[in-house]
C-alpha cells in the first residue's frame, strides 16, 4: 500500500499532466502485475464490491476517535468525504502493517461473509496499522468514489509509455467489461488479439461545441449535417450471434433495453453501430425526461417498457462484416450504413438519422432554430471525409447546439459543496416571483468562477436568515441568469416545473431582485417547450 | 440575573462597567486590542491599548493612532474594572485579555494556539469564570502535526525544487505566519526573497530585536534570473495577482491549517499544501478550555454551533456570539481586508 499511497499523494499534489503521467509510469514500473492491474482497475472505477456498510464505519470511527457520532457526522458534512473524515479523526497508528495493494483488496473482499463484530475487528486492526494517507486509501477501497484527478486518457498515456503499446490499442483493451478479478495484466494488455473478447466496444468519438458560428468550417457541402438527438449515446455490437449495447459511460446496458434484443438476428454478424438510445413513440421522439425514468432502474418492467419505449437512432457504422471500418471516410461509412439499414426487414427498432442539406450556413442556422420542435438539441456537423476518431478531438466533428433557455431568478438558499468545494457555498436554490412571493423552482451549482463562489460564500456567511442543517436561507438579494436545456411539468416541485441541466450563466449584479422573472414566465416556457 | 461583564454589541465586545471595547470592528472611544491581525485591530477608534510587543505592528498598520501599551501580566484599572493582558501564543505580542470586576473573571482570548512557535510568547492558561474562544478549527478532523515535521516537509520540498531548478513559492499571512515560516526554513538550501507586504512586517519585527533569517525584498529592479533554486515568501493574496506571473518555473505551496483537507488543497490548485496554523487544533482547543476551568464558554468565530453543542454535552455551558472575526478563513477565502493591507504596502 505504501507505493500506492505514494502514487496517490503525488497525483494529488500536482495539476500538471506531465508530472502525473511520470508518477504513474514510475508506479507501474515499481509494482508487480497484480498490483498494477488493481491500480488500473481502481483508476478506471472498477472497485471491489462494498463489503462493509458505511454506517458501521462511521460508528466505529467515532468510537475509536472518542467523539459523539453526531460530531463525526457534522465533521463529515464539512469535509465532504467519508474516507477522509475517518482517516483524519482516528488516533495515530500504533504499528506498521506493510502489505501490497492486492493484499488489502483481498482483505477487504474477504470481509464480505463475516459478522459485523468480525468485520469490526479486522477494520480496526487495519486502521491501527496504517498511516493517515494509507488509511484514507484503505477507506476509499471500502467506500468507493475514488476521484483522483486522473482521467482515463492520462492513465492510458502512462500505460502506453510503460508497456510500449499504442495509446489507441490500450484504449481499446481497457474498454469493456473486465475487472481485475476476471483477467490478468498479461491477458488484458499483452494478449495477442483484443477482439477475442467479442463484447468489446470501440472508444467513442466525441465532438466539441462549435465556437460561435460555423462560418469558419468552410463550404457546408463538405459537411454531413444531422439533428443532434437528445437521448443516450450508445454503441450496438452484434458479433458471434450476440448483442451488446454500450452506453457512452462505458457501461454495458444490453439488459436495460430488451427492445433491442431482436437486433442480434436482425443485423448481420460483425456489425457495430453508433447511435442514440432515444425515447420514441408514434413516429416521433419523446422528451429525455421519459428516458430518465428508465435509467438507473434495476428491473425493466412491462409498465416501464410501455411508458418509456425506445428506438435506436443510428448515425454511424464502425464495423461491417467483421471489419473495422473506422478509417474509411464519413461519406463511405454513411453509404454503408444507409445500404444496411434500408435493406433490413421492416422493424420499429432501428431508425436512420436523416441528413440535412443546406447551401449556406445562414440557411442551416435558420433551420437550427426549429430544433426544439423536433425535440432535438441542435445540429451535429461531421466532415464528410473524416475518419472515426478516438475520444474528444477538435476539427472534424462539431456539435452546434441551440442556445439554452434562460430565466432570471433570485437566490434564496445556499448550501456548502463537497470535495473540492468543501467550505464554499456553491449549491444554490433559486426562486421566481409569484405576486410578491418568491417560489423556489430549481437548484444550480455550476457556472460561476471560483472567485465568484468565494465572494458569494463570504456574503452568505453575513446574510444568513435561518439554518436548516447544512442549508442556509439567505436574504433575497442576488439575481442570476439561469440557463437550461429543457423544461417539463413536475408534480414533485412546488413550482410545477422541472428544468433539465440548469446552471448559472451569469451573476446579474446589474439587476435588482424585483426585476427577476415570474412564475408566469416559467409557465409560459412550459407551454411552448414542455 | 445579573448582566454580563462583557457583552456582544454591534461594535464589538463591550465592557459596560469600564466603557471599553475589546477588538471592536467599528470605531469606538476606547479599544483594547488582542493582536494586530486586520479582523481584530481596526482603524478609527479614539484610543487603543495593546501589549508593548504587539504595538509596533498595530501602529505600522493603522498609522498615526493614539495608543498606550501594557506589559504582559500588568494590571490596568479602568472605572474599577481590572484588565490585564496574557500571552495567547498566536503571533508575536498576541494577548488574551483578562477582565475582573467584583470577583467575576472573564477572558477574551482573541486568537490563540498552544504550540510554542519560538516567536510568540507561549499561551498561558488564565483561570476564569467565562472564557471567550474562537473555534476556527473546532472539529476533530483538525489535528496538527508538530511544526518540526511540517518544516521538514517544507524544506524537503524546497530542496527538491532547487535540485529541479525551480523557484519555491510559499504563501502565509504577512503577519505571523510569514515570520514563523521564515524561522523554520533551512537557509542552507538557498536565498529567501520576500513580497513587499511580508518584508514590511519583517522590518517592523526586526526593529523590535527579534532575529529573522536574512531576506531580500523583491522590487521591480530585482533580477529575475536570481530566483530559480531560491524561495519566495508572499501573502496568500499574491497567488491571484499578476505580480507572481514573472516567477517561472515555479512550484507553489500554501501554509495554512485549511490545507489539512483535500478539498481546499485541490481547490487552490497549488502544488503543495502544508497544514501549519497559528490557531488551536481540536485537541488543543479542548485542552485550553479545560485549563481555564471556565464554567461558561462563549464561542465566537469558526465552527461555533458545532463546537458549542459539543461543550454543552460535556457539561460546559456554551453559547455562540456572532462577531466579525474571521480566524484563518481569510487565508483560503482571500479576505478583502487583508488584501487591502497587502496592496497598500506591497510592491
Amino acid at each position: 500500500m505504501k507505493n500506492f499511497a505514494n502514487l496517490f499523494t503525488r497525483l494529488d499534489q500536482t495539476t500538471k499532466t506531465l508530472v502525473k503521467v511520470a508518477a504513474l509510469v514510475e508506479y507501474f514500473e515499481k509494482v508487480d502485475d497484480v498490483d498494477r492491474l488493481w491500480a488500473m482497475g481502481i483508476l478506471s472505477h472498477r472497485r471491489p464490491k462494498r463489503t462493509v456498510k458505511t454506517s458501521l464505519l462511521r460508528e466505529w470511527a467515532a468510537e475509536i476517535a472518542k467523539v459523539p457520532l453526531w460530531l463525526f457526522e457534522d465533521s463529515y458534512r464539512i469535509v465532504g468525504d467519508l474516507a477522509e473524515t475517518i482517516a483524519l479523526v482516528l488516533p495515530p497508528p500504533v504499528k506498521a502493517l506493510d502489505h501490497s495493494l492486492a493484499y488489502w483488496i483481498e482483505e477487504i473482499k474477504s470481509l464480505g461473509g463475516l459478522t459485523d463484530e468480525e468485520k469490526k475487528e479486522r477494520v480496526l486492526n487495519a486502521w491501527s496499522g496504517l498511516t493517515r494517507d494509507e488509511r484514507f486509501l484503505y477507506n476509499k477501497l471500502i467506500t468507493g468514489g475514488f476521484r483522483v484527478g486522473v482521467s482515463q486518457k492520462l492513465m492510458m498515456r502512462a500505460l502506453s509509455q510503460y508497456s510500449g503499446q499504442e495509446e489507441s490499442a490500450i484504449a481499446h483493451r481497457l474498454m469493456g467489461n473486465w475487472t481485475p478479478d476476471n483477467t490478468t495484466y498479461a491477458d488484458l494488455i499483452l494478449a495477442e488479439n483484443p477482439l477475442d473478447d467479442i463484447s468489446k466496444p470501440y472508444p467513442f468519438y466525441l465532438a466539441y461545441a462549435v465556437d460561435g458560428s460555423p462560418e469558419s468550417l468552410g463550404d457546408p457541402a463538405e459537411w454531413q449535417i444531422e439533428r443532434k438527438w437528445d437521448g443516450i449515446r450508445g454503441q450496438v455490437i452484434v458479433r458471434g450471434g450476440e448483442l451488446f449495447v454500450w452506453s457512452r459511460g462505458e457501461e454495458l446496458v444490453t439488459d436495460k433495453f430488451p427492445e433491442y434484443h431482436p437486433l442480434a438476428t436482425l443485423l448481420p454478424d460483425g456489425t457495430v453501430l453508433d447511435g442514440e438510445i432515444l425515447p420514441f413513440a408514434d413516429g416521433k421522439p419523446l422528451s429525455f425526461n421519459v428516458l430518465q425514468t428508465r435509467i438507473g432502474r434495476k428491473n425493466v418492467t412491462k409498465k416501464i417498457l410501455e411508458s418509456a419505449p425506445v428506438s435506436l437512432m443510428v448515425y454511424d457504422i464502425l464495423e461491417f462484416a467483421g471489419e473495422d471500418i473506422r478509417k474509411k471516410s464519413m461519406a463511405v461509412r454513411r453509404q454503408i450504413l444507409v445500404d444496411l439499414i434500408t435493406n433490413l426487414p421492416p422493424n420499429d427498432i432501428i431508425l436512420l438519422s436523416e441528413t440535412l442539406e443546406f447551401d449556406t450556413w445562414e440557411a442551416a442556422a435558420a433551420e437550427r432554430e426549429n430544433s426544439r420542435l423536433h425535440l432535438s438539441e441542435g445540429f451535429m456537423l461531421k466532415r464528410k471525409n473524416s475518419e472515426y476518431q478516438i475520444g474528444r478531438k477538435k476539427g472534424d466533428w462539431w456539435k452546434w447546439k441551440v442556445d439554452p433557455l434562460t430565466i432570471d431568478a433570485v437566490m434564496i438558499y445556499a448550501q456548502q459543496g463537497s470535495g473540492r468545494r468543501a467550505n464554499l457555498y456553491t449549491d444554490y436554490t433559486f426562486a421566481v416571483w409569484d405576486d410578491d412571493k418568491l417560489v423556489p423552482f430549481t437548484k444550480a451549482y455550476s457556472g460561476l468562477t471560483d472567485a465568484e463562489f468565494r465572494q458569494i460564500t463570504s456574503w452568505v456567511r453575513k446574510n444568513t436568515l435561518e439554518r436548516f442543517g447544512p442549508v442556509r436561507s439567505v436574504k433575497p438579494a442576488h439575481v442570476f441568469e439561469i440557463a437550461f436545456e429543457g423544461i417539463n411539468k413536475s408534480t414533485r416541485h412546488k413550482s410545477g416545473v422541472a428544468l433539465r441541466f440548469p446552471r448559472m450563466l451569469r451573476w446579474r449584479k446589474d439587476k435588482p431582485i424585483k426585476e427577476a422573472n415570474t412564475l408566469e414566465d416559467l409557465q409560459g416556457m412550459l407551454a411552448v417547450y414542455g | 440575573m445579573k448582566s454580563d461583564l462583557l457583552k456582544f454589541t454591534q461594535k464589538g465586545i463591550y465592557c459596560e462597567a469600564a466603557d471599553v471595547y475589546i477588538d471592536p470592528w467599528k470605531p469606538v472611544p476606547r479599544a483594547l486590542i488582542t493582536h494586530g491581525h486586520a479582523d481584530h485591530s481596526r482603524w478609527g477608534s479614539k484610543a487603543y491599548l495593546a501589549t508593548d510587543i504587539a504595538a509596533p505592528v498595530i501602529k505600522y498598520r493603522l498609522g498615526d493612532i493614539n495608543m498606550e501599551t501594557v506589559k504582559f501580566g500588568e494590571e490596568r484599572k479602568i472605572n474599577g474594572v481590572k484588565f490585564s493582558f496574557h500571552p495567547a501564543g498566536h503571533i508575536l505580542g498576541s494577548a488574551q485579555i483578562r477582565v475582573e470586576y467584583k470577583g467575576e473573571i472573564w477572558v477574551a482570548s482573541g486568537d490563540y494556539k498552544l504550540e510554542d512557535d519560538g516567536l510568540a510568547k507561549p499561551f498561558e492558561p488564565v483561570r476564569c469564570h467565562t472564557f471567550i474562544t474562537e473555534s476556527t478549527f473546532g472539529l476533530p478532523v483538525y489535528d496538527w502535526k508538530p511544526q518540526e515535521e511540517i518544516f521538514a516537509a517544507i524544506n524537503a520540498w524546497w530542496r527538491q525544487n532547487a535540485a529541479d531548478g525551480k523557484i519555491t513559492f510559499i504563501t502565509g499571512y504577512s503577519l505571523g505566519k510569514a515570520q514563523r515560516i521564515l524561522r523554520g526554513l533551512d537557509t542552507s538550501i538557498g536565498n529567501i526573497y520576500t513580497h513587499g507586504a511580508v518584508e514590511n512586517i519583517n522590518e517592523v519585527i526586526r526593529s523590535q530585536g527579534v532575529s529573522l533569517p536574512d531576506t531580500t525584498r523583491i522590487t521591480r529592479e530585482t533580477d529575475k534570473k536570481l530566483f530559480p533554486g531560491n524561495l519566495i515568501l508572499a501573502p496568500p493574496s499574491a497567488l491571484n495577482a499578476a505580480w507572481m506571473k514573472k516567477f517561472k518555473p515555479v512550484s507553489i505551496g500554501i501554509a495554512s491549517g485549511w490545507m489539512t483537507l483535500r478539498g481546499p488543497r485541490r481547490r487552490k490548485a497549488a502544488d503543495r499544501g502544508f497544514a501549519l496554523s497559528d490557531h488551536v487544533d481540536w485537541k488543543d482547543l479542548n485542552k485550553a478550555i479545560a485549563m481555564t476551568e471556565a464554567t461558561r464558554v462563549i464561542v465566537t468565530h469558526g465552527y461555533s454551533s458545532i463546537f458549542s453543542k459539543y461543550l454543552n454535552e460535556k457539561g460546559i455551558q456554551a453559547s455562540i456570539e456572532n462577531t466579525e472575526y474571521e480566524g484563518e478563513l481569510a487565508e483560503v477565502n482571500e479576505n478583502a481586508e487583508e488584501n487591502k493591507v497587502d496592496q497598500s504596502t506591497g510592491e
